[in-house]
């Protein structure tokens, strides 16, 4: 077995097992805490598929950015385990339909295996910060601009909805 | 053992039906909002995966989108969840049943 394929189990053993916590844990916090596993072992994949510049960029959003925002609003709003009254009915049925998808997936990837592409030899500089800068602002660069303004509505958005109502001690009264 | 394209896609689509299984399960907003995050971030690791084997950098770009759109959706998400913690009081999925026939 070579180094590639030691680190490849290694980091989707542990994407697996912390993606199965993050579902099943009890509490919110451990959730996200999972979370965090699960992103860096995903960005240490992107690593081994030549993508430095989006494992660096992983860790940075999602671990540094998403996963904070989510442990502030978990602590802010104090949040503790609730309890998941959930009928057995439903669970069964929640767990057929991922499960169903999961063997579509499956068959899908097996039976259509045999077309899929090899290893071919990267070009220089593939997955770096340059070549992909140079694709984002030609080729995409409408949709990059697209992106400023879905995160400004975003941005907008999230302010509009939890801002105070009026009569809550706020002086904006509409 | 070789690592071939299928084995990332496979992982990939094992990440999905997990994500999927928190979505569908689960009754605590807060942790549906991070299967769904889970389910995206298997979707990215496809287009990766297949990005490496196609040699094309394009699938790495689109990956770049689609983290906007996360974190995007993760801020709206939140914001959406927040005004239900205040009108409700509680995270679970059964406080929000008014559309319920």
């Amino acid at each position: 077995m070579g180094l590639e394929t030691i680190l490849f189990l290694i980091l989707a053993i542990g994407a697996v097992l912390t993606a199965l916590l993050v579902v099943t844990s009890p509490s919110p916090i451990g959730s996200a805490l999972y979370l965090v596993g699960t992103m860096f072992c995903l960005a240490g994949l992107y690593v081994l598929l030549s993508a430095p510049f989006l494992a660096a960029i992983q860790v940075i959003v999602y671990a540094g950015a998403i996963i904070v925002l989510l442990l502030f609003v978990i602590m802010l709003l104090n949040l503790r385990r609730i309890e998941e009254t959930i009928s057995k009915g439903w669970r069964i049925a929640g767990l057929v339909v991922a499960g169903l998808t999961l063997f579509a997936l499956f068959m899908a990837i097996v039976r259509g295996s045999s077309v899929l592409p090899g290893m071919p030899s990267l070009p220089e500089g593939f997955g770096k910060v340059a070549e992909l800068g140079k694709i984002l602002f030609t080729k995409y660069l409408y949709a990059f601009e697209a992106t400023s303004v879905l995160l400004l509505a975003a941005m907008i958005g999230a302010v509009a909805l939890v801002r105070k109502e009026s009569g809550e001690g706020g002086k904006d009264a509409n | 053992m070789q690592i071939e394209l299928a084995h990332y896609l496979l992982l990939a689509a094992v990440l999905f039906g997990i994500g999927a299984m928190g979505v569908l399960t689960r009754k605590n907003l807060i942790i549906v909002l991070m299967s769904v995050e889970l389910m995206l971030n298997s979707v990215n690791l496809s287009f990766i995966a297949l990005a490496r084997h196609a040699a094309d950098q394009e699938a790495q770009v689109i990956v770049f989108f689609v983290l906007c759109v996360a974190a995007a959706e993760v801020a709206v998400g939140l914001a959406i969840l927040i005004s239900v913690w205040r009108k409700r009081g509680t995270m679970n999925i059964d406080a929000l049943s008014a559309l319920k026939g």
